[in-house]
């Protein structure tokens, strides 16, 4: 192999896990380690330049970072990054002075934003300081889109979300909420520099089976009826309650039911309970409440009497796997199930749609009447028209949506400087040593052995009667300490000085993990061969291989299961060794006005 | 040194040996010693040798003096028994512990301060005695504890940082050559390819191994004119053979050129196949061994490899015709038979 190019900055970036996994790439192990120092407005404000709605996210975040966690690969469980990030929100002082202030002078450009959602609200917060004239557009008349009318409020408190949104709206973009776009040509026309589309997937998908017309009174699409719930035009439901589908929507349905009268819940998928597409802790917490999921039972017909929804019929169904091992669901050849309940929330999906853009708008459309948009740039085939969020690609979370609101952002501040938007400006990043003394370091080295600490929840008895209570409780200080101390540091890099090494093998011999070996070179396969401790792992990380040494040999350190508890480095006689902090911050828009 | 403790964790998906340790289980506390000190290369070539000979920690007993190396026991088989005896009186206290339980894997951990020095007399003794245990030596040259003295197995013209050695040299594996020890090897901290299976084979050796190990002292002996430097020994190293360690019911693949093996089978069945680097060189000839050594010495090179070896070795027990069972199992019953016994055997000396 060829060695490791570590001035490449995807190297390391790659070696920070939770970092490579999150969207909007958050330094992550930097705001732990904050956290640790009880330096908890430190550690929002990190959060904030790089996923703008750190308490939002902190309680309802899809948390891609947790599954790559390297914790994951060396014990059970990941660090809890998810709820640590809410740690900092809470216990952060004011922060207000922290923040970019208005552009003192306007650049002269304008640009419409359509939807007040997470993605919309990242495009303004990386405009806004620039000089931009931002105008925001939606339909509903306050800022947050899905992260208000979808996520219930025991999940998401009102303030929290209110806090974020101000952030933003402080820096005094004209909003136009209340007001829906019906036309896209009308909205060009009136001269606006840039349009950023980041108006959702709003449409809930439909189930149309024998009964869904005659019985539709008691029968409601999930998102539209969980919005009507948090702008307090649903205050009940019927006792007995059965919601469709397995996403993370019907869980938040499910839930709401249960606090607006709903006795008996329930939610039906059609897949197994495994396959179900709601995150395992959104599920935990539908059992917690006493909301039984069943599986395998694919929805009929809706019964009715008297113009009155009775119940569903369900086909019992198992899964049968081809050669290719892909699932089908098939007939079970048992008897249909039928289900008796006085309302019906429907989650099984929801789809974007544009109405609204006229097929003569210069835009062109794909094969799903979809506008084409460009993966990195974000751009449409209209070059003022910019799309981000669900509006892009479908249905993901805000995280995604977030991280296409700070790409869309700096595109759209390429194009109105008329520069290319295909020239990404690189990211900010730096390698610093974190040696203090012979065995100090600037970081605490000494490895946790603490399994993943438990969130506290408020009990159901007051959870249940009070739709607007937030559930989880959040990690304590204490808790939160144990917790940060679980993380690996990932960011603090091992980086090898070949022509310091005397080839003693005292990092060899030191390493808990074995992934250090000398070994004579060969291709990246057989090299793979000579380790010590060979990955069982599919491959997520690289190999970091040096030059050849003394002796011929090469060093190569698998980079998969390494603690980065620097003990190579400590036992290291020569220095060939050191520990280096790895900081990245993608490149943004505001970065020019900020002094990023 | 390092101040936080090795952390618990282990890779995935570590092996396990076939008495269901990893090679983890086989560690000791984290060591005290100098980073990138050669002898805690040693400790984990002794870790590796122990997992992959599958023995239990519990039968192990480990030995030692006093010295950087003497220290080293605490750092591996944290699990087994030990005793850290007084300066240069290893083989004493090893050597009543043998006595009173045959039964245990008995290892002496010295360094060239602790057996040329003043144990010089207690390892002469214990090697022409044939005890059943594999003595070895981390030579580095100097005494570290002191801050980097030469000791007496520095070489003549050897320089540290500070100082040239002018008296001549005690040869350990020479000594132990003389005096009778049936297995002999010399090798180097920094090879554990090669030094692995030559401690396994001193393991399974049944009579008295001696291994000197060439084991750099990072901080007061690794000058580039220093003999027992990291370069140097890389640089020198006349390695005659390398063992591959065989175990009896392991395959016996034949990928060697013929006349380049060697097998060597010991007491236990063992079998120690010997890749002949040297030709020439026949580990079963004591007196030309020691005549090579000396050639090569004189040549400014370090021999390495297996030296001596004689298969069919005896010990001390064997001397002293001692009964199977470990003395210290012997109940009443066995060392008191009653007084006919004991007038029959008197009756003997009349």
């Amino acid at each position: 192999m060829k060695p490791t190019d570590i001035t490449d900055p995807n190297y390391f970036h790659k070696v920070v896990d939770c970092q490579w996994a999150c969207p909007a790439h958050t330094p992550v192990p930097e705001y732990i380690r904050l956290i640790a120092q009880q330096r908890y407005s430190d550690a929002y404000m990190i959060n904030w330049w790089s996923n703008v709605f750190p308490g939002v996210l902190g309680r309802t975040c899809d948390r891609p970072c947790e599954p790559a966690c390297r914790r994951g690969r060396i014990e059970e469980e990941p660090v809890a990054i998810c709820r640590l990030k809410r740690v900092a929100a809470d216990n952060k002082d004011d922060v207000h002075a922290r923040m970019p202030q208005p552009a003192a002078q306007k650049n002269g450009k304008r640009v419409a934003l359509i939807g007040a959602g997470p993605a919309s609200l990242t495009v303004a917060r990386d405009l806004l300081p620039l000089g931009y004239a931002v105008t925001i557009y939606d339909a509903d008349p306050f800022a947050g889109g899905m992260m208000r009318t979808q996520i219930p409020k025991f999940r998401l408190p009102e303030n929290v979300l209110d806090e974020e949104c101000n952030y933003i709206l402080d820096l005094k973009p004209e909003t136009k909420f209340g007001t829906r776009i019906e036309s896209m040509k009308a909205l060009l026309a009136e001269g606006y520099d840039a349009v950023f589309v980041g108006s959702g997937a709003p449409r809930g998908r439909e189930l149309e089976i024998p009964g869904r017309k005659e019985a539709s009174a008691n029968i409601h699409i999930g998102i539209d009826w969980l919005s009507s719930v948090s702008f307090g035009h649903t205050t009940s439901i019927g006792k007995r309650v059965i919601v469709l589908g397995g996403g993370n929507t019907a869980m938040d349905c499910c839930r709401t039911s249960r606090r607006l009268g709903g006795d008996d819940v329930k939610v039906v998928v059609r897949s197994g309970f495994e396959e179900m597409k709601a995150s395992p802790w959104e599920k935990d917490d539908a059992q917690r409440e006493g909301i039984p999921i069943h599986n395998f039972l694919v929805p009929k017909e809706f019964t009715h009497k008297d113009g009155k929804l009775t119940g569903v019929i369900f086909e019992k169904v198992k899964a049968e796997y081809d050669a290719k091992g892909r699932r089908k669901l098939v007939n079970a050849g048992e008897p249909d199930v039928h289900m008796e309940c006085d309302d019906v929330l429907v989650a099984v999906g929801q789809e974007n749609a544009f109405p609204w853009i006229e097929k003569d708008a210069g835009l062109e459309f794909d094969e799903w009447h979809m506008p084409k948009v460009d993966d990195v740039t974000f751009q449409s085939t209209n070059p003022k028209v910019f799309f981000g969020g669900d509006a892009a690609f479908g249905p993901k979370n805000i995280i995604w949506a977030v991280a296409h609101g700070h790409e869309a952002a700096l595109s759209i501040d390429l194009f109105c400087n008329g520069k290319d938007v295909k020239q990404r400006p690189a990211p900010h990043v730096t390698l610093t040593s974190q040696k203090m003394g012979i065995h100090d370091w600037s970081y605490d080295n000494d490895v946790s052995l603490d399994l993943r600490y438990k969130v506290p929840h408020a009990p159901n008895e007051l959870t249940l009667r009070n739709v607007n209570m937030e559930v989880e409780l959040g990690f304590t200080r204490e808790l939160g300490f144990k917790e940060a101390m679980r993380c690996l540091n990932c960011d603090v890099e091992t980086v090898f000085e070949k022509n310091l090494c005397i080839e003693c093998d005292a990092c060899v011999d030191i390493c808990p993990v074995d992934c250090i070996t000398f070994t004579p070179n060969d291709p990246e396969p057989v090299l793979r061969t000579h380790l010590t401790a060979p990955t069982n792992n599919p491959q997520t990380q690289d190999l970091y291989v040096s030059d050849e040494l003394k002796t011929g040999r090469v060093l190569v350190k698998d980079e998969d299961v390494c603690l980065h508890c620097g003990l190579c480095a400590e036992r290291c006689p020569t220095g060939a060794w050191d520990m280096k902090q790895f900081y990245l911050k993608t490149a943004k828009a505001c970065d020019r006005a900020v002094g990023a | 040194m390092t101040y936080i403790a090795k952390p618990k964790f282990v890779h995935p998906g570590l092996k396990k040996n076939s008495v269901g340790f990893t090679h983890r289980d086989y560690e000791g506390r984290i060591s005290t010693l100098c980073a990138g000190c050669g002898h805690d290369s040693i400790s984990a070539a002794l870790i590796e040798t122990f997992f992959e000979l599958d023995i239990q920690p519990h039968r192990v007993a480990k030995f030692s003096g006093i010295g950087c190396s003497s220290k080293t026991p605490d750092y591996f088989l944290g699990q087994s028994h030990g005793f850290n005896s007084v300066h240069g009186r290893m083989p004493s206290v090893l050597t009543g512990a043998n006595l009173a339980n045959r039964d245990l894997i008995y290892i002496g951990v010295s360094g060239d301060g602790d057996s040329a020095s003043i144990g010089l007399g207690q390892f002469a003794h214990c090697v022409r005695r044939g005890l059943n245990m594999t003595y070895i030596c981390e030579n580095n040259g100097v005494y570290g504890l002191t801050k980097g003295q030469f000791s007496a197995t520095a070489d003549k013209g050897s320089r540290s940082k500070t100082a040239v050695n002018n008296d001549q040299p005690i040869d350990l594996v020479g000594m132990a050559l003389l005096l009778g020890a049936t297995y002999v090897g010399r090798s180097f901290s920094g090879d554990k390819k090669q030094l692995v299976p030559l401690l396994k084979g001193a393991i399974l050796h049944k009579g008295m191994a001696v291994i000197d190990i060439v084991s750099p002292c990072v901080q007061f002996n690794n000058s580039p004119q220093s003999t027992k430097s990291y370069d140097f020994v890389r640089e020198h190293n006349d390695a005659v053979n390398r063992i591959d360690f065989i175990v009896p019911r392991a395959e016996i693949k034949a990928d060697y050129e013929p006349g380049t093996i060697t097998e060597v089978r010991q007491h236990d069945g063992s079998i120690l196949r010997l890749n002949k680097l040297d030709p020439a060189y026949d580990p079963h000839d004591r007196s030309k061994a020691m005549a090579y050594l000396q050639e090569r010495h004189a040549a400014g090179e370090v021999v390495t490899g297996l030296l001596y070896i004689e298969e069919n070795a005896d010990d001390l027990h064997h001397h002293l015709n001692t009964a199977k069972t470990p003395l210290n199992q012997l109940n009443e019953k066995a060392l008191c038979p009653g007084s006919a016994k004991l007038a029959a055997l008197n009756d003997e000396y009349r």
